[in-house]
């Protein structure tokens, strides 16, 4: 790694005026929690910060609370932490065992849950310090002429990675808000809100500053009758990246649907969430038919490049199988 | 380890001193490292430069102050300063699990830590497992079921095996399993590793 200083902070608040401080005098600072995937990006030299704000020496701010409105997870809960929480466990069953699909053991006791939503992608191009790529400051995205067979097949263009985060589907799914703290002071917006697509900006995968740091996730309390699901499809059974996930929720009444969520991952550079499937299932009762036609309106659209056709079926049979299961 | 080399100097210690070339570096002998009073460390030393750090570290139980270069990993400092080997580096990203140690009870890539955030935390190695001459149930169980193969990443599997038992003394094979999803075997003997950890189980 090239030479760096780290600087262990003891508040939010110092940290944000830190990065405030560091982003004025234009100087390359990056927030670290659990390290393990930043510090990666910086042994291949694709990051190259002057500074790193060690976060991990805030206090308070590894917690899960749970009360009358549902949880509320300290950024630095780790994804250990969140998968054996007994509250998280017995409501949201599914949420735990996101947790548990992510990484290694290892890393789930190191990594964070505000971490995981913040990873940087693992598209081969962009982790390789040789590809000047469009999301590090280059022309192209490489992936449009390379090897994608772990691309994007919705939502991409001009980049097309993927969003590697497996809680991000779950929690999207869950409705879950997102706090953040900045030089303005704090905010907290839907979940689904905070990640951008290439679109929007290519280099960047959510909304943070260079001074804004994520504080907290609150996810509200399950509604009666609704059930969650998490399915991760991946080549190895341990230790690997999502290829095509789906977290759905489905919240049933008199034998009908009477709200639903359908939120991929794996298959664009944001956790894909399909209203268009959503206001399908609203009333009606699922069968296999339903389930079937629902995954048909969640893919459609997707625009698969030449490696990652195979994702489509993959994904629509994730969501049907999710779907099934709910009823 | 042979803790009893401090006297003299030794080649590796030699060599780090000449390597290392800063006057932080020039305390770190094994000498000063194993003395009870290893915390006193000189209060005329020079000001630590950018990107250093003297840290305060307790590995196996005992009480290291040492500085350390901020860019440093947990893995690469145990095994270039304290001189404990045992911890591997295989892919140094995370990936392969050799490296792994035991931080504050919990199972962790060396490699993806830095040295400089493990102030104030209990870090264990397979170095700190055996008692004296005796060895730890989950050392004697990968002895006796043939755990090593080529031997590389046998250090990081039995950390990860002895984090499992740590939290959950008779685990189920399918736990044991998962427990171990993190280590991988380019030998590819993992029935045996499991095998070995459950046995370490049962001879508790």
């Amino acid at each position: 790694m090239k030479t760096f200083e780290n600087v262990d902070v003891k508040s939010v608040k110092e940290a944000v005026g830190l990065l405030q401080k560091f982003a004025g005098e234009k100087k390359n600072a990056a927030v670290v929690g659990g390290g393990s995937e930043y510090l990666q990006l910086m042994k291949v030299r694709v990051a190259t910060p002057d500074y790193i704000v060690n976060l991990k020496t805030i206090p308070g701010l590894n917690y899960i609370k749970e009360d009358a409105g549902g949880f509320r997870i300290g950024a630095l809960t780790t994804l250990a932490e969140l998968e054996e929480h007994k509250g998280v466990q017995e409501k949201l069953l599914f949420l735990s065992q996101a947790a548990g699909e992510a990484a290694s053991p290892q890393i789930r006791n190191a990594g964070t849950v505000a971490g995981n939503l913040c990873q940087r992608p693992f598209c081969w191009y962009f982790r390789s310090a040789s590809h000047v790529c469009l999301r590090k400051g280059g022309e192209i995205c490489y992936s449009v002429a390379g090897d994608n067979r772990y691309h994007a097949i919705i939502g991409g263009g001009p980049s097309y990675i993927v969003h590697p985060s497996d809680l991000a589907p779950a929690l999207v799914a869950l409705d879950a808000k997102i706090k953040i703290a900045g030089p303005a002071g704090e905010k907290t917006i839907p979940l689904e809100k905070f990640f951008v697509t290439p679109q929007v900006n290519a280099r960047r995968e959510n909304i943070l500053g260079p001074a804004d740091i994520v504080t907290e996730i609150q996810v509200p309390a399950p509604k009666t009758g609704s059930k969650g699901f998490y399915y991760k499809a991946r080549e190895r059974q341990a230790w690997d990246h999502a290829i095509v996930s789906v977290a759905t929720v489905v919240q049933s009444g008199s034998g009908a649907v009477r709200d639903a969520r359908v939120v991929l991952g794996g298959v664009a550079p944001i956790p894909w969430r399909v209203p268009k499937a959503e206001e399908f299932l609203r009333g009606k009762a699922i069968d296999d038919a339903a389930a079937q036609k629902a995954a048909e309106i969640a893919l459609d659209g997707a625009r698969p490049m030449k490696d990652n056709v195979y994702k489509i079926d993959l994904a629509k049979n994730l969501v049907r199988q999710a779907l099934v299961a709910s009823v | 380890m042979d803790d009893k080399k401090g006297k003299g100097v030794s080649r590796r210690d030699f060599l780090k001193r000449v390597g290392a070339g800063s006057v932080g570096a020039a305390v770190i002998s094994k000498g000063l490292l194993d003395a009870p009073g290893a915390d006193a460390y000189p209060t005329e030393a020079v000001e630590p430069a950018k990107g250093r750090s003297i840290v305060s570290l307790k590995v196996n139980g005992k009480a290291y102050r040492i500085e350390v270069q901020h860019r440093q990993t947990l893995a690469e400092v145990l095994r270039d300063e304290l001189g404990l080997t045992g911890t591997r580096i295989g892919c140094d990203r995370g990936e392969c699990g050799a490296c792994t140690v035991i931080i504050d009870g919990r199972n962790m890539y060396s490699c993806s830590q830095l040295a400089v955030w493990m102030s104030g935390k209990e870090i264990l190695t397979v170095e700190g497992l055996a008692k004296g001459d005796k060895l730890d149930p989950i050392q004697q169980a990968f002895i006796d079921h043939d755990g090593p193969q080529c031997g590389f990443c046998t250090s990081g599997q039995i950390m990860s095996g002895k984090a499992l038992l740590l939290r959950n003394p008779s685990p189920s094979e399918a736990q044991a399993r998962r427990a171990l999803s993190g280590n991988l075997c380019r030998c590819g003997n993992y029935n045996r590793e499991v095998e070995a950890v459950l046995a370490a189980a049962k001879a508790r």
